[in-house]
């Protein structure tokens, strides 16, 4: 999509055929307008609010109230968007299973951490009992996801784009269903230790957060550094960037694509495994079908910040957290719109399109080579 | 996927099925049409379903057996077949008859959506053996979906836990839909009287997340709540799709209401109970939700927050026929089904499957040769014509409307005292009135 719209923009201001020339103003101009009627509403609608007489408005702790669980949200899509972007940046192809690798690690930890919780073990020891329950989580996405590169996208490795497309959403009906077969349609409650439980915060830099949300913010900030690190410095992660610029001049260096892309995978899953732990602890709650909508979140973050970048990947997590939890009341509330939050997917895809009109690489998208 | 090697056989053993239902169907037609003719006019529309000699009276249920909603779903499937196996006037295992025919179930799921009623009363629809339909679940499958499919074919729908008004309005009223669930008119008024009378609130924030059920009972509780000289400082909606309600609650603790009436399903509860909790503006605020919480792992899933928030729900020891349900109902129920009662409904549909069987009963006409022969007009106008007819909650009259409860005790539960299992205590509310729907609607 990227490379189209380059390629009709640019070439057409210099070589000009009749027909392109009465085009491209007409789409610039369209584009300006859409800009400037955007950047009004967003204005006269954040304006409005800020300036809402004091009973009506919001005050600065409820800003802050928004703007912190925006960011917890975010932390979690950041870690399920890397998934997306790894894989987009090394194989150009959406792994839309990658929501049910996170619903996955997430159950399966679950039945670990509920054997902890009835035993006690979980509320005594909570320290190393999350540790084990992290790296369950972690084992189990990191599994699966080794599992469908291999039996689902690795034999169709060289097929149409659009192939692997289809099968993943296969995987992803296949590893939801099996999901519902083993473990039940009912949503489960996911134990959080105590020292986790929502009415305990820690204060940071004068900021007073639940525990929980601390650690979800921590643990993509370090995911980030770790993974940009491990990528950037190590044997296996230079071979990551060669496979990602050209899988077969990469191979003719002696590079092993297949597991190259397998590590790749596996770091998604790894990810993805942390993530479900802390949606489990986050909001208590685990079901089938989660894997779906956190995916679909994540996957727009990942577009958003730009698919093929992890920075961009977090960043998209990031604004699309802020977008969800401050954007309706910002821009809604000053024009008197009853029940903001259900235009909340309203705020979302409209940032999105109009990123994609605009940066139509994301918003750290934008060196097409130097992606991963 | 899974499944295809299951497919071809599948899709042969339909087509079979179809051709056989289509044969069996023109011919008993036509039989029904000879013998029973003086008595049933089968030629108008919606026609006349015919049941053999010996063939079981086919009924459909179109009840949430699956997903988040199972329980609700289920706990009902469970009332009606208890209802089917108290037919002969025991709890025995085995299943009673109407009229001399035994009853058959065809079981769809509503998967608790429009999407899930569309399916299933298609489904239904497509069976012309099928005399009537005890469902749906929720309300959203049935408003505009499943009771216009069904009723477009003259089928009556007879729903144990639909409770949203609409459903039973003037305008929206399909004349084929009856319900022995109450009205959320009612529901809303209790609420409304509680929320004044024993909480002294003076402020409210309701929460729903736009399906039927949730809206409705929300705008019957707002209207109520007003018309009383309460104020709704905040009425908010949320994507149930969504985990994460805390920016919606702060937005509402913005207002610091007295009361946040939240009725919804399960998991969307207890994610409004448990971070509504951390929102440093709803301290001082009460937490309200109804029925549609219930089910087996609502406690476990709401944790510690449950404490100190109230429910709505049909008051199960209001029932009429107390001493039946507790006597010989639950244990029966507990017997065949191996646990207590998973959800409220239960002896709602256990009530519709008696309502339906005795206007059965009354417009059936039976042939010489041992069939029956019940016209859909006949059947849908004896449903209507219910006087007084005595079940487990109340005594079921039906109006033109659609709704057979028309005089309803709601009760208002403190968590964790809730009528379901896992809960402690005695499962008593602590709040509890009977209103009629004629107040009801006068009031709101």
């Amino acid at each position: 999509m990227a490379e189209d719209t380059d390629v009709e923009v640019t070439p057409g201001s210099t070589t000009a055929t009749v027909g392109r020339v009465q085009r491209l103003p007409l789409r610039q101009l369209i584009q300006i307008g859409l800009a400037i009627l955007i950047v009004t509403f967003v204005a006269i609608g954040s304006y409005k609010t800020l300036t809402l007489p004091s009973g009506e408005g919001y005050d600065p702790s409820t800003w802050k109230a928004f703007v912190i669980s925006g960011v917890a949200q975010g932390g979690i899509y950041a870690l399920i968007a890397i998934g997306y972007t790894l894989v987009y940046g090394v194989l150009r192809m959406i792994n839309f299973a990658h929501g049910e690798v996170f619903m996955m690690g997430c159950f399966v930890s679950f039945f670990f951490a509920d054997a902890y919780a009835s035993s006690g073990f979980l509320n005594r020891h909570p320290y190393p009992a999350l540790a084990v329950v992290f790296v369950i989580a972690m084992l189990t996405s990191c599994l699966i996801a080794m599992l469908l590169e291999r039996v689902a996208y690795r034999p169709l490795r060289n097929a149409p784009r659009l192939v692997p497309l289809i099968t993943a959403i296969g995987a992803s009906l296949f590893l939801q269903n099996t999901a519902y077969g083993f473990f039940g349609p009912q949503t489960r409650a996911y134990p959080v230790p105590d020292v986790l439980s929502g009415d305990k915060t820690w204060t940071i830099l004068g900021i007073t957060m639940q525990r929980i949300q601390v650690v979800v913010i921590m643990t993509a900030i370090l995911a980030v550094i770790g993974l940009t690190l491990f990528i950037a410095r190590t044997r296996t992660g230079k071979s990551i960037r060669a496979v990602a610029e050209d899988r077969e001049i990469a191979s003719l260096m002696g590079i092993d694509v297949d597991r190259t892309i397998m590590v790749t995978f596996a770091l998604g899953g790894l990810l993805a495994g942390i993530a479900g732990v802390q949606f489990g602890l986050t909001f208590g709650q685990v079901n089938f079908h989660i894997g779906f909508a956190v995916g679909i979140a994540a996957f727009t973050a990942s577009v958003l910040g730009g698919i093929g970048s992890i920075a961009g990947a977090a960043l998209g997590g990031l604004v699309l957290g802020l977008l969800q939890s401050v954007g309706p009341p910002l821009l809604f509330t000053g024009f008197n719109i009853p029940a903001p939050f259900q235009l909340q997917d309203v705020i979302t895809f409209s940032v999105l399109v109009l990123v994609l009109i605009f940066r139509p690489g994301g918003i750290l998208g934008s060196g097409e080579a130097e992606k991963v | 996927m899974r499944h295809r090697r299951w497919l071809t056989p599948l899709v042969l053993l339909g087509a079979f099925a179809m051709i056989a239902a289509a044969c069996s169907n023109s011919s008993s037609a036509a039989g029904g049409s000879t013998s029973g003719g003086a008595a049933v006019d089968c030629n108008a529309a919606p026609g006349c379903v015919t049941i053999a000699a010996g063939a079981p009276i086919q009924i459909g249920t179109l009840l949430s057996v699956s997903g988040d909603n199972a329980d609700l779903g289920t706990d009902s499937l469970y009332g009606v077949e208890l209802a089917i196996d108290h037919l002969d006037g025991t709890f025995d295992g085995t299943p009673g008859q109407i009229d001399g025919h035994a009853v058959q179930l065809q079981q769809e799921d509503d998967t608790c959506s429009a999407e899930g009623g569309q399916a299933g009363a298609t489904k239904l629809a497509a069976n012309p053996d099928i005399v009537a339909v005890i469902g749906t679940s929720c309300s959203g499958a049935a408003l505009g979906v499943a009771d216009k499919i069904l009723g477009d074919k003259g089928i009556v729908l007879l729903s144990p836990s639909n409770t949203n008004p609409a459903l039973t309005a003037q305008g929206t009223h399909n004349p084929y839909y009856f319900r022995t669930a109450h009205n959320d008119l009612i529901q809303g008024a209790v609420v409304s009287d509680f929320a004044i009378k024993h909480l002294h609130a003076k402020t409210a924030a309701t929460i729903h997340d736009e399906s039927p059920y949730t809206e409705g009972l929300t705008t019957a509780f707002a209207n109520a709540f007003q018309q009383a000289g309460g104020q709704v400082v905040d009425a908010e909606v949320i994507d149930s799709s969504q985990q994460s309600y805390t920016p919606v609650l702060t937005k509402i603790g913005q207002k610091s209401p007295d009361l946040l009436y939240g009725p919804d399903y399960t998991a969307e509860c207890a994610l409004i109970l448990k971070q509504g909790h951390q929102v440093a503006g709803l301290a001082n605020t009460t937490f309200m939700g109804s029925d549609g919480c219930f089910a087996s792992n609502f406690i476990k899933l709401a944790g510690s927050a449950i404490n100190g928030a109230y429910y709505s729900a049909p008051n199960l020891s209001a029932f009429q026929q107390k001493d039946f349900y507790n006597n010989e109902f639950i244990p029966a129920y507990k017997q065949q089904f191996g646990t207590a009662p998973i959800s409220a409904f239960h002896a709602h549909a256990y009530d519709a499957l008696n309502l339906l069987a005795a206007a059965i009963d009354k417009a059936a006409v039976k042939n010489a040769d041992g069939s029956l022969t019940i016209a859909r007009n006949a059947l849908r106008d004896a449903v209507q014509g219910t006087t007084d007819l005595q079940g487990i909650v109340t005594t079921y009259t039906c109006t033109s409307l659609g709704d057979c409860a028309t005089a309803v005790t709601i009760g208002v539960y403190a968590a964790p005292n809730l009528a379901i299992e896992g809960s402690t205590g005695n499962g008593q509310p602590i709040f509890s009135e009977t209103k009629t729907l004629a107040q009801a609607t006068g009031s709101g």
